[in-house]
C-alpha cells in the first residue's frame, strides 16, 4: 500500500514537472544555429542529399563508431549470456516439421527482403532511410526464416566474419579520411559527385552500407542466440 | 500539432515508469521500459518540428539553398535514430538476463529475489 502510494505520489512529481515542460514549450519559428548550419553547409561540405544522413555518419562519424561499438557490445553480451543457457538433457520432443507454404514462402520472400534491406541502406544519403534502417530489415529476414523454421541454426562463422569485417573496413575508411582528408571519418576521400545521384556524397554511400551490413549482422546474430535457447 | 506529440510522449513516459514500478514480473517490466523509451524518442523528435516545414531531404523540389528556411532540425531526428538502436540493444540485453534468470532461479518475480534486499 504504501509502496503504490509512493509510486503515485513520485510520478504525481514527474508528471508535474513534465506538464510545465509542456505548457512552457513555444516552438520555434525558425532553426536554431547548430541546425542552419547543417541546412546551409551541408551540400557544400559532404554532397549528401539526406541531412540526417550527412549529420549521422560525417559530422557526428565519431559518435555512430561509438554507437555500433555499444551494439556490438550488447550482441556480444547476448550472445555469451546465452551460449550455455539452453537446458542439457530433458525430454527430447521432435520438433513440428513447417509445412509446405511456410517452407516455400519464406524462400521466395527472403531474398526480396534482402535486397529492400540493401536498396535502403544504398541509398541512404538520397532517400529517408539508411544503414540502421537497411540493417534491421535484414535482420527482419532472418526473424522470417526462425518463424518460419524455429529450429532452423545459421552459421555463426558467417555471421560473426561479416561483422568483423565490414566493422574493421568502417574504420579503415575512417583512418583514409585522416590520411587523405581533412580528418578521421572525412568523406571527401572519394569525389563529392552532383547533388541526388548514386555515387555522390563521397565515402558516405560506403561507410553506410557497412553500417548497414555490421547493423543486420549483429541483430541476426542477437535473433540466432535467443533462437538457440529453445529446447530442440 | 507539436503539442500533442510532446503530451502523448510524456504521457508515455509516464505509463511505462508507472509499469515499471509496480509490476513485479520482470518481462512486464522490460516491456513497460520500452513504452518509456518510445515515449522518450516521441518527446525528442516533437521538439525538432517546426509548423509547415518540409523533412530534411534535399531534392528537386527543395533546393539546397532553401533549404535553411523550408526544413526542420535534421538534430534530434539524427539523435533518435540512435537512441531507437541502442533501445533495441538494451531491451535484447534485458531479455537475455531475464531468460538466465529464469532458467537459474525458475521464477521472473522480482519479489522471491531478494539477495540484494536491504
Amino acid at each position: 500500500m504504501i509502496r503504490r502510494a509512493t509510486v503515485l505520489l513520485l510520478l504525481l512529481g514527474l508528471g508535474g514537472v513534465f506538464s510545465a515542460l509542456l505548457f512552457g514549450y513555444t516552438p520555434d519559428d525558425e532553426l536554431n544555429r547548430t541546425a542552419a548550419y547543417y541546412a546551409g553547409q551541408t551540400v557544400r561540405d559532404t554532397g549528401a542529399a539526406n541531412i540526417v544522413t550527412a549529420i549521422i555518419v560525417t559530422y557526428r562519424g565519431l559518435d555512430t563508431l561509438g554507437e555500433v561499438t555499444v551494439l556490438f557490445l550488447s550482441a556480444a553480451i547476448v550472445g555469451l549470456v546465452l551460449a550455455h543457457g539452453a537446458r542439457a538433457g530433458g525430454a527430447r520432443r521432435r520438433p513440428i516439421p513447417p509445412g509446405e507454404l511456410l517452407e516455400t514462402g519464406s524462400r521466395l520472400l527472403t531474398p526480396l527482403i534482402l535486397l529492400l534491406g540493401v536498396h535502403i541502406f544504398v541509398n541512404g544519403h538520397l532517400t529517408p532511410g539508411g544503414g540502421f534502417q537497411g540493417g534491421a530489415i535484414l535482420a527482419s529476414a532472418t526473424l522470417l526464416l526462425l518463424l518460419a523454421n524455429p529450429m532452423r541454426r545459421f552459421s555463426h562463422r558467417l555471421i560473426r566474419l561479416l561483422e568483423s569485417l565490414s566493422g574493421l573496413l568502417f574504420v579503415l575508411i575512417g583512418l583514409l579520411g585522416l590520411l587523405l582528408a581533412g580528418g578521421f571519418l572525412d568523406n571527401r576521400i572519394l569525389p563529392l559527385g552532383t547533388l541526388g545521384e548514386l555515387t555522390s556524397a563521397g565515402a558516405i554511400p560506403l561507410i553506410y552500407s557497412l553500417i548497414g551490413l555490421k547493423v543486420g549482422a549483429e541483430f541476426s546474430s542477437m535473433l540466432a542466440a535467443l533462437a538457440e535457447t529453445q529446447e530442440p | 500539432m507539436t503539442e500533442i506529440a510532446l503530451a502523448t510522449g510524456f504521457l508515455l513516459i509516464l505509463i511505462g515508469l508507472y509499469g515499471a514500478l509496480t509490476n513485479r514480473n520482470l518481462l512486464r517490466m522490460i516491456v513497460a521500459f520500452s513504452v518509456a523509451n518510445t515515449g522518450v524518442n516521441l518527446v525528442l523528435v516533437g521538439v525538432g518540428y517546426l509548423r509547415g516545414r518540409a523533412a530534411p531531404i534535399l531534392d528537386a523540389t527543395l533546393p539546397a539553398a532553401e533549404a535553411p528556411a523550408r526544413i526542420i532540425d535534421p538534430l534530434p531526428q539524427a539523435l533518435v535514430l540512435t537512441a531507437i538502436v541502442i533501445g533495441v540493444g538494451t531491451t535484447a540485453l534485458m531479455l537475455a538476463y531475464a531468460y538466465r534468470l529464469y532458467l537459474t532461479r525458475g521464477t521472473l518475480d522480482i519479489s522471491r529475489l531478494r539477495e540484494l534486499k536491504w
